[in-house]
């Protein structure tokens, strides 16, 4: 067992948990915090993956400021667990039921999937450089129409946040 | 190291992620776990553009491009989401996604 696998069985199991926590966790505010260790761990699969890039802009994007908002918001209101309402169990169970069919057939759909394994090289395609040359020589028109995106959701934002005139 | 391994990984957490849709009510949280989904996505399209860089393409930095305009629109959606959401719970007091179905009268 190489030291590669070492590393990606343990953040595995840090990111399953974690996720498994947010879900879990009858609080929101320990929702987002098991959800940061998540991300936290996607990112470090990012760097594994010899993509440093994203890594940097997923831990920026999502732990720093995504992950912000949420908080903020959360404690904007005040939410506390007896807020959720606990009647209808049964549709609790079928929640985690459907999901678990889903995952079974994922998992028995892609078992036998015959795909190269990854080698333990390291590539230069996740450099800022290289994407960046990616970005700008092919995907120009999207990255500017996500811009005015960006520009609307914003907008968006403060107008709907605005108290009703 | 093969990328059946990144592909259980991604489909266990996109799984974890419809089961919280599914279970819970709060829609914050409900929010977060579309963010976990669109994580297990991105994941998978890392692994895979790894696996093209490996097998010597050039074009492979395609699938991380995805990537980051992936979390583009995840931001610009939170943006919005969260304002709505909070929107709703000054109208209401509350984010129980069961108090939404009077959107329907």
């Amino acid at each position: 067992m190489s030291l590669q696998q070492i590393v990606f069985g343990v953040l595995s199991i840090i990111s399953i948990i974690s996720a498994l926590g947010v879900i879990l966790s009858k609080n929101p505010v320990t929702s987002v915090l098991c959800l940061i260790v998540t991300f936290f761990t996607i990112a470090g699969h990012y760097i594994m993956l010899n993509a440093q890039f994203l890594a940097v802009v997923h831990i920026i994007v999502y732990a720093g400021a995504i992950m912000v908002l949420f908080l903020f918001v959360i404690m904007l209101m005040n939410l506390n667990a007896e807020i959720e309402p606990q009647k209808r169990n049964w549709l609790k169970y079928a929640g985690a039921i459907s999901g678990g069919a889903l995952l079974l057939v994922l998992l028995g759909a892609l078992r036998e999937a015959d795909v190269t394994p990854l080698q333990s090289g390291s590539t230069d395609i996740g450099l800022i450089s290289n994407l960046g040359k990616t970005l700008f020589n092919q995907y120009v028109v999207p990255f500017e129409v996500s811009s005015i995106l960006f520009l609307s959701a914003m907008v968006g934002a403060v107008v709907i946040g605005k108290k009703e005139a | 190291m093969p990328v059946q391994y990144y592909i259980f990984l991604s489909i266990v957490l996109f799984c974890i992620g419809v089961m919280g849709v599914l279970m819970r009510r709060n829609a914050i949280i409900i929010f977060m776990c579309i963010e976990l989904m669109l994580n297990a996505v991105n994941l998978l399209l890392v692994a895979f553009s790894k696996m093209w860089a490996d097998a010597g393409r050039v074009d492979a930095g395609g699938a991380q491009i995805f990537v980051f305009f992936i979390m583009v629109v995840a931001a610009a959606e939170v943006a919005a989401g969260l304002a709505i959401i909070v929107m709703i719970y000054r109208n209401s007091q509350s984010v129980d996604i069961n108090i939404m179905n009077r959107l329907k009268n």
